[in-house]
């Protein structure tokens, strides 16, 4: 069996459903949101650079790496307002981050 | 440097380059100066100054940066304008604040001009990877902003819930990003569209269109994905809710305008039926959740919804009137907004800001002057003639009758006249109820910004040209 451009594109695809689920399905930790955040990010990343390769294409890389970047520091970014969250409340369980409705 | 400028193709961006060097200038001499937020706060205001005169200044017409990055019309130019007015403004309004609460930290300007130049790469993005580097760079700005009064829980929370959020929509948004780099081959807008005009447009594209529209639609924080709003506006502290509600909305709807307009052009009716639906539930929810609300800050996020939701239908109708109407309105509920929130940043007593709507009771009787530009600005935002908010609304459902979308624009008619109850309820309360504890004298720098927007508000019934054709020739430039 050959491995396909549409492999490629299920595999990313079931990253990124893990991914947003674990976002909404997951009451315990924010630190497992930042991992789903991340995951949705890597997701994607496989999805530039297999089309990179299928399309014999450069863009796709370059984006790839930019994404690399920014999921860094929006991980440095989330953490450091995870520990201010952390001092104030005593907490980050999800269930907890209930003072205002919604 | 000049010669530096031309090697890079980045002359056409210098703008955006002298904001960003100058904002991390600004950071360097903060870190190594003590008590500098006073300074760092007027060296903030007068860099937007700057760089306003540099998109000004800047050569005419449609110019490239980057070899086809970025792009410099006249959509651009006006949209950058705002942009910046709205930062400089929300740095103003928040001196005296952040004084009195004692967060006064020479970070916020900064943040601030770190955001803006995303927002200007934002405006000017002309590829998947300017829009998303744009998009970025201000979101991440604006999480650590939204939490900047850190040592109170509120604030920490809302920072926490827009980074959760945010980071969400980002993620949708590339996945959408990198089907349509899939599907077209391309990530620069122009190569996008031919690709698609060339070739059938196939089902892989259409879902990476949906996905680029729910992150941006987040970004204007429209209906389904407006969560967010009223928790990030009623946590963070006034003058950065202020902040969020005027310039990053502005930018991210002339990204909308743009990343639909450029790229997508001949597949006009796949998306024009999602944004007639998410304007349609903007419209609605705006109308009908702001009714129940009690605290000011959230009853103006679900107005802000609302907005948006109107925005939209102009650009929904995809035509160069819908666009006319779209810039019109942006820069009209920019100033409204910016006046109400400093109407709202006025409500202060001895013991500290207060946010119910049931403290402006009786406000005529105890302070006139901030009762009346209130009440302008509410029945400007309900849309009352002849006030500004009249014609924004007029414009928008002129463009979306000519292009054929009538119901459309009933339904925006309708959702108006629901939203004028809470609007009025205000009012009524303002003006009719008996007074409780007055409020301190308004600070200087926030009656000038409530009165000049008030005043622009009522007399923009006098001089509705000049900003009709500047915004009739913003638009002749996308199309």
């Amino acid at each position: 069996m050959t491995i396909t451009l549409g492999h490629f594109l299920t595999v990313a695809a079931i990253l990124f459903t893990i991914g947003v689920f674990g976002i909404f399905l997951n009451r315990k930790n924010v630190i497992i949101i930042l991992m789903s955040v991340e995951l949705m990010l890597l997701a994607v990343n496989i999805n530039f650079v297999a089309f990179s390769a299928y399309l014999n294409d450069l863009m796709g890389q370059v984006f790839a790496l930019f994404v690399l970047t920014v999921a860094a520091a929006e991980a440095a970014i989330g953490l450091a307002i995870l520990v201010v969250y952390f001092r104030n409340r005593g907490t980050i369980a999800v269930e907890d981050i209930n003072l205002m409705k919604g | 440097m000049m010669s530096l400028l031309d090697h890079i193709q980045g002359a056409a961006a210098l703008p955006e380059i002298f904001l960003a060097v100058a904002a991390m200038a600004l950071l360097m001499f903060g870190v190594f100066r003590d008590k500098s937020a006073d300074i760092v706060n007027i060296a903030a205001i007068i860099v937007l100054g700057i760089t306003v005169a540099l998109v000004l200044g800047g050569a005419g017409g449609r110019q490239e940066a980057f070899g086809g990055v970025l792009v410099i019309d006249t959509f651009a130019r006006f949209m950058k304008v705002l942009t910046l007015f709205g930062s400089a403004v929300a740095i103003v309004l928040s001196v005296n604040f952040m004084k009195a609460e004692k967060i006064e930290r020479f970070e916020y300007p900064i943040l601030i001009l770190l955001a803006t130049t995303g927002m200007m790469i934002m405006i000017s993005a002309n590829g998947l990877i300017a829009l998303y580097m744009g998009l970025e760079l201000q979101s991440l700005a604006l999480y650590v902003v939204a939490a900047i009064d850190r040592d109170k829980a509120k604030s920490s929370e809302a920072g926490l819930k827009y980074f959760v959020l945010g980071a969400l929509s980002s993620g949708m948004l590339l996945y959408g990003a990198s089907l349509i780099y899939g599907f077209t081959g391309h990530v620069g807008f122009a190569e996008i569209a031919q690709s698609i005009k060339a070739g059938e447009p196939g089902l892989g594209l259409t879902f990476g269109l949906v996905f680029l529209i729910a992150g941006l639609a987040f970004k204007v924080s429209a209906v389904p994905f407006h969560m967010w709003t009223p928790d990030v506006y009623e946590g963070a502290p006034t003058p950065v809710a202020a902040f969020f509600a005027a310039a990053p909305k502005i930018a991210a709807m002339a990204l909308f305008v743009r990343a639909m307009l450029a790229p997508f052009p001949s597949i006009l009716p796949d998306w024009q039926q999602i944004l007639v639906f998410i304007s349609i539930a903007s419209m609605l929810l705006g109308a009908f959740a702001a009714i129940g609300q009690t605290n000011i800050k959230r009853l103006l996020a679900y107005s802000s919804i609302g907005h948006m939701g109107y925005a939209l239908i102009g650009l929904a109708a995809g035509s160069p009137e819908g666009v006319k109407s779209v810039v019109i309105y942006m820069t009209i509920y920019l100033i409204m907004t910016l006046g109400t929130f400093a109407c709202v940043l006025a409500m202060r007593r001895k013991d500290g800001q207060v946010e119910n709507i049931s403290d402006l009771a009786g406000l005529a009787r105890t302070n006139g002057l901030h009762a009346f530009f209130l009440a302008v600005f509410m029945f400007s935002l309900a849309g009352i003639p002849p006030l500004a908010g009249f014609f924004a609304k007029y414009f928008i459902f002129m463009a979306a009758i000519k292009a054929n979308m009538i119901t459309l624009a009933v339904i925006g008619v309708l959702a108006s006249v629901v939203g004028a109850v809470y609007y009025i309820r205000i009012i009524k309360l303002m003006y009719f109820d008996e007074p409780v504890e007055r409020f301190e004298p308004m600070v200087t720098e926030v009656k000038a910004v409530a009165v000049l927007s008030g005043l622009f508000v009522i007399f923009f019934v006098l001089f509705p040209q000049p900003l009709s054709a500047l915004a009739e020739a913003a638009a002749a430039s996308l199309f």
